[in-house]
């Protein structure tokens, strides 16, 4: 029974972890495959710098859930910057392997993720700017 | 964990009765029917004998009736032997649909692009129904062929091609289509349908895979697309796949003889799939065309969810069903049939179609109205998509 995905792709695709997203987050991060129109989006909640909580949503096969979900747990408790390293290699190995035509879904989860972070280091960022202008600075 | 099979559409399970006249063949029959003597003899007897059977049950003669390696190379034979034929005669036209097959579809662009045939698709409407006038319309001067499918594989309309081969004629157009789907599961009898070419596949309707046939109507000009020893009176040369013709012709028959009561019997299963699904999720949307479909096809898309992950679910489940057609699974892109009824292409990933066979009860279709809807309502709380 689905010899084609391994028995980690099929637990996170049956029972995935995190999904929904974060409330309030503060970065929030799409991708999509326009071969095949799947589609990602990842919401995260920084806190000292760490990714507190992680969240996916994805219209996508089971190697996308699955990857966008076992993504999710690697990111929480690592700092922003560890997070944003996490490679399509680091999923495709903690899933036991995905098929070869299914690694662009790898790849659109940590596209999804590494937006969530830009976005958050923008606001924060942004964020600043006004703190300083609010002070005068 | 008992399996259902919901894929009759993909293939059949070979008759256990087609399954013994295919092993005695191979176990006692080793003469090529191109030899002379006694074993040659013996082989050429069997395939004449399925040739009868293929033609009898089209209400064709025998000669009328090519063996090819199963319904693309029909079709292929039909496309480029027809084109082939008539170039000397400038006809140099090809008019097909939106919704053929592969086979039909990818041939008939590789002529346009490789052999200077000029190609027009006709659209379908909502249902996937094509419009007779509309073919009647493109059909030019030049037009040297028109394919139209009779039943297609993955939304099971049924197209009108009794009329559409009347257009082709009065027009003096040669006319193919590909009943691949339909032969076996519902009556076809060229001496009533205005066809000239009709692509026919055994593994359809639980004959072996890897044969089929081409019903060639007496006086259509066609050409060969391979050279050799000139067997199939040179339309199809290369040694005759014996056993694989003795399947086809046992499967033809049998199907033939089982067909009126089976056929209703699988709509039924079928009206009650079509039904329990709506009931149970109402904003699934049912492909093709409610009533003239094909009798064991029930095709949906379920918007919020990917054909992909429905089948993988079902797989894990038990049951096998598929999402578009089984030749571009492996590919996930939307479905150039579902685009052509006009569905977004989002909505076209989220297909599922299942089709019920032989085998399949009352009680499989209850389970898989059971198992169903959770699987959509899990796949959509997942998706990143608001339905």
């Amino acid at each position: 029974m689905s010899q084609e995905y391994s028995a980690a792709t099929i637990a996170h695709f049956t029972e995935p972890r995190n999904v929904g997203a974060v409330e309030d987050p503060d970065g929030k991060g799409s991708d999509a495959n326009p071969s095949c129109g799947d589609r990602t989006t990842i919401t995260i909640r920084l806190r000292d710098g760490r990714v507190e909580a992680a969240r996916f949503r994805t219209f996508g096969c089971t190697a996308a859930i699955a990857a966008a979900s076992v993504l999710t747990e690697l990111a929480i408790g690592r700092t922003a910057d560890e997070a944003a390293t996490i490679d399509p290699g680091d999923l495709i190995r903690v899933l036991g392997g995905l098929p070869t035509r299914k690694e662009a879904c790898a790849l659109m989860a940590v596209g999804a993720l590494r937006a969530a972070l830009i976005d958050a280091k923008v606001k924060e960022s942004s964020a600043s700017i006004q703190a300083a202008k609010a002070t005068g600075g | 964990m008992k399996r259902v099979y919901l894929d009759h559409a993909a293939t059949t399970p070979v008759d256990p009765e087609v399954a013994e006249a295919m092993a005695r063949v191979l176990r006692e029959v080793p003469g090529n029917p191109s030899s002379i003597y006694a074993e040659g003899r013996a082989a050429r007897a069997l395939v004449d004998r399925a040739r009868d059977e293929v033609a009898s049950a089209l209400g064709a003669t025998p000669a009328e009736i090519v063996f090819t390696s199963g319904g693309t190379e029909a079709d292929n034979l039909a496309l480029r032997g027809t084109l082939k034929a008539l170039r000397a005669s400038s006809k140099d036209h090809l008019v097909t649909t939106a919704i053929e097959h592969h086979a039909v579809l990818d041939t008939a662009h590789d002529l346009e692009g490789n052999a200077h045939v000029r190609l027009t698709i006709v659209a379908v409407d909502r249902d996937g129904r094509v419009d007779p006038a509309a073919i009647g319309q493109a059909i030019e001067e030049r037009t040297g062929l028109v394919s139209v499918m009779h039943g297609n594989n993955e939304i099971g309309i049924l197209q009108p091609i009794e009329r559409i081969g009347a257009i082709c004629r009065e027009r003096g157009v040669t006319f193919h289509s590909d009943a691949v789907q339909t032969v076996g599961a519902l009556p076809f009898d060229v001496r009533r349908i205005p066809v000239d070419l009709v692509s026919v596949n055994a593994h359809k309707f639980y004959g072996p895979k890897g044969v089929g046939a081409l019903y060639v109507r007496k006086g259509t000009r066609i050409a060969t697309m391979q050279t050799g020893g000139g067997q199939e009176k040179g339309r199809r040369t290369g040694t005759e796949n014996v056993a694989g013709i003795v399947g086809l012709g046992t499967a033809m028959r049998l199907a033939a003889e089982r067909r009126d009561a089976e056929s209703a019997r699988q709509a039924r299963l079928r009206d009650r799939l079509i039904a329990g699904v709506r009931t149970r999720v109402p904003d699934a949307i049912l492909n093709g065309h409610p009533t003239e479909r094909l009798p064991n096809n029930a095709s949906f898309c379920f918007p919020g969810t990917q054909g992909e992950a429905l089948v993988i679910a079902l797989d894990l489940e038990g049951f096998s069903a598929s999402s578009g057609s089984a030749c571009t699974s492996g590919n996930t892109e939307p479905s150039h049939v579902l685009l052509a009824l006009g569905l977004e292409p989002s909505v076209a990933q989220g297909s599922l179609r299942l089709t019920v066979g032989r085998e399949t009860t009352e009680a499989d279709i209850d389970a898989l109205l059971h198992a169903l809807p959770p699987i959509v309502e899990r796949l959509r709380s997942i998706s990143a998509v608001p339905v």
